[in-house]
């Protein structure tokens, strides 16, 4: 036997578990989360080495092109020298320069050095700074040798 | 039925990648070949951009060149293949998938290495 009072009960008990469902703080999502700087480096490491990854097959054809002769290195040095090409180029480029400057980061970390978050974000910063820096020199350097 | 293995014995091969130690270990110490070489690499590229076919060919007959391009290479891609397979390993929840990725992973870095080295050998080597 069930008294209305019971049913009552339980659908006071569901609407509770609804009401408290909706409004129950939820986790950071990827999606509606603001990435904090260290974080957006972080992930840029991964980004910008399958970047690299690209850029290492670019360089084996630019090997085999080399190997192959004068017409096919005139075809990869004609790609290369198209703003698609110098596009790709810049992007290997900035990818080099942050990888490498992220990774070096990486490895003082792997030492137990400079964990704390405030030197984790000047850290950071530092690897953007240099990143951007080397790229615009190395740029220069590569217009300055034509 | 008793089992006879050691704590130790049942955790080694659990995990992501089965074998964690020597996959960390190898990532660094390519990472740390790579400081040298790398740097090394792109500044070369950036000069000899703007090389035509001759220029190049001379570029890399140099024995300091085509070592340093060799040890890059094969650093580049032992590097590469670690960090994708730990981007598979990540993101790839279906086992059949990310096996079968980091089978891809290994066995393209190696084409593309002996393609790259094969080059190098063929320019510096070659007449």
């Amino acid at each position: 036997m069930v008294d209305g009072r019971q049913i009552g009960e339980k659908k006071r008990k569901r609407s509770y578990d609804l009401h408290m469902n909706r409004h129950r703080p939820t986790s950071p999502h990827l999606q509606i989360y603001r990435l904090p700087l260290v974080a957006l480096i972080s992930i840029s490491h991964r980004i910008t080495g399958v970047i690299l990854v690209a850029g290492a097959i670019a360089l084996v054809g630019w090997l085999a092109a080399i190997a192959s002769g004068a017409e096919i290195y005139a075809c990869a040095r004609a790609f290369l020298g198209s703003l698609v090409g110098r596009l790709l180029l810049f992007a290997f480029t900035f990818s080099f320069f942050f990888h490498f400057a992220n990774g070096i980061r990486h490895l003082f970390w792997d030492t137990g050095a400079g964990f704390a978050l405030d030197s984790a974000r000047k850290s950071g910063i530092a690897v953007i700074a240099f990143a951007v820096v080397m790229t615009v020199l190395a740029w220069i350097l590569g217009y300055a040798m034509r | 039925m008793k089992d006879f293995k050691s704590p130790l014995s049942r955790a080694r091969g659990l995990g992501s990648a089965r074998s964690g130690t020597s996959h960390w270990w190898s990532q660094r110490i390519s990472a740390i070949a790579l400081i040298p070489l790398g740097l090394w690499l792109c500044l070369s590229l950036v000069m000899i951009a703007s090389y035509d076919h001759a220029q190049a060919v001379e570029w890399i007959r140099s024995p300091i060149n085509g070592i340093g391009l060799t040890l890059a290479i094969i650093a580049l891609f032992y590097h590469a293949s670690l960090g994708l397979q730990t981007i598979a390993e990540d993101y790839l929840s279906a086992e059949w998938l990310k096996i079968g990725a980091i089978i891809v992973i290994r066995l393209s870095a190696i084409a593309l290495s002996a393609t790259a080295v094969f080059s190098v050998l063929r320019i510096a080597l070659g007449e």
